[in-house]
């Protein structure tokens, strides 16, 4: 049983009906006694950082998924928010993370972003949009899927990994930034893959199915 | 490289998709969530859903509609009309949209700007800046799908809404909706001077040159509903969207 752990940050029905296509049973849940059943993990999420950590705080969760990621190895995906939740810290509500990938997450900034500034900014934040997601290392996420190919992104924030091993794809956004992470049994997706047409599915379903 | 969208935008009067004409006039097209499946096939980059009914008749989208949408969907999609609170957000939210677009409450109670951009992520709030030129010629913000002037400029209004927390903004020209002969540049230049977020422009696009013009403009996205729904000089209904080949020439990638 796949679990998309609900902690109260949305995007939940949309990635439900995905896995359920896929012909995988899948359960939302903020339920630990779940968590501690699933067989995959995915930790999906929009929005703000801080109100994500402290809704798993108040859900009592983050001592079972520590269990469930850390010893029990359970393959987990994080999704957009869910993947920056995967990091130890970030700059919105400037908060711990789940601490499981050695990284920070940022704020995107370019020159000119400060607000009132009037300079016309060639890369605007969010960014918001189909960019390309290019394969820094082979990733069973990626199977069948072509380097280069475009995924839908809506974010603000990076998340900004301090092992280069933990990176298994990029993006460009006025630079580098991370837009795959994957690190044993943990990986996470800066984009959207429940709303990235037919490869993204293909992602989804190469999580679901490597054992 | 970040990729230009386009997107149509899609009106809703209720449970039917409509069309007009300078926001007035609205004929109805056809099912929504079938036009939304059919941009789904085409690999639309997004779709909008408007209700533009929603404010007058104090509701909210239909929630089963738009969860029929995320079910039947593999692309982003936003909703608006009618949204006056957070948990109105929510419910879009919950129901599977990407994002919300709020018109009306962002000039009535921009508080609720602030407070979804809180809750849930400026990425996912869009401001919807309805615009119209006034007997002067000089163009002002309105709301309530543009039956009411609010004498506010849609420059001003834009920098605002930034400020509050709108991670983007949709900017329609009620002059041009419908009439298929261009988007309003001038208005687009401004409001892209003005702001830090991304500005997808709506209102006049009759064909596949416009969305180059209004990318080349400064927009992040371009927006069309008459050029997506409509076909030929009698305004059947057929549901087209540009082919790959056309996106890469429209894109420049």
């Amino acid at each position: 049983m796949v679990v998309i752990v609900d902690y109260g940050m949305g995007n939940l029905q949309s990635i439900l009906t995905k896995v359920e296509r896929l012909k995988h049973s899948a359960l939302v849940s903020s339920n630990p006694q779940d968590i501690m059943a699933a067989s995959k993990i995915i930790l999906p999420g929009v929005g703000n950082f801080a109100a994500g950590m402290a809704n798993i705080q108040q859900r009592n969760l983050q001592e079972v998924l520590n269990k469930k990621v850390l010893e029990d190895k359970a393959p987990v995906l994080g999704i957009c928010l869910g993947m920056q939740l995967l990091t130890c810290f970030s700059e919105e509500g400037h908060v711990d993370g789940l601490k499981w990938i050695d990284a920070r997450t940022e704020k995107f900034n370019f020159p000119g972003t400060a607000s009132g500034s009037t300079a016309k900014l060639t890369f605007r934040i969010p960014h918001v949009g189909w960019n390309k997601v290019f394969q820094k290392k082979a990733s069973v996420l990626f199977k069948g899927i072509a380097d280069g190919q475009r995924f839908y992104f809506t974010h603000s924030y990076k998340a900004c990994c301090k092992d280069a091993g933990d990176i298994a794809a990029a993006t460009d956004y006025g630079g580098e930034f991370t837009s795959v992470i994957e690190r044993g049994n943990i990986f996470g997706v800066q984009f959207h893959p429940e709303k990235s047409h037919d490869h993204g599915l293909a992602l989804i379903d190469n999580f679901l199915t490597y054992a | 490289m970040l990729l230009p969208r386009i997107i149509p935008c899609l009106l809703l009067s209720g449970q039917g998709l409509v069309k007009g004409q300078k926001f007035k006039e609205h004929v109805y097209i056809g099912d929504p969530s079938n036009a939304a499946q059919i941009f789904n096939t085409k690999q639309a980059d997004e779709i909008i859903f408007l209700d533009i009914k929603a404010t007058f008749e104090k509701r909210i989208p239909d929630v089963r509609l738009v969860q029929r949408v995320t079910n039947e969907c593999l692309l982003p999609f936003t909703v608006g009309g009618g949204l006056r609170s957070v948990d109105d957000m929510r419910a879009m939210l919950n129901a599977g949209a990407e994002k919300v677009c709020v018109c009306s409450a962002a000039v009535e109670k921009p508080q609720i700007i602030d407070q979804g951009a809180k809750l849930f992520g400026s990425q996912c709030v869009v401001v919807a800046i309805d615009v119209k030129k006034n007997l002067w010629g000089r163009p002002e913000v309105c709301i309530h799908s543009g039956t009411r002037a609010t004498g506010l400029s849609p420059v001003q209004h834009a920098v605002a809404m930034e400020k509050l927390g709108a991670g983007e903004l949709l900017l329609n020209s009620i002059d041009r909706d419908g009439v298929m002969q261009g988007y309003d540049l001038e208005l687009v230049r401004d409001i892209v001077r003005a702001v830090n977020v991304p500005v997808i422009a709506c209102g006049g696009c009759g064909s596949l040159d416009d969305l180059k013009k209004v990318i080349a403009a400064g927009a992040s996205a371009a927006a069309a509903g008459s050029m997506f729904v409509l076909h030929g000089r009698k305004r059947a209904v057929l549901i087209s969207y540009p082919s790959q080949r056309e996106l890469v020439d429209i894109r420049g990638a």
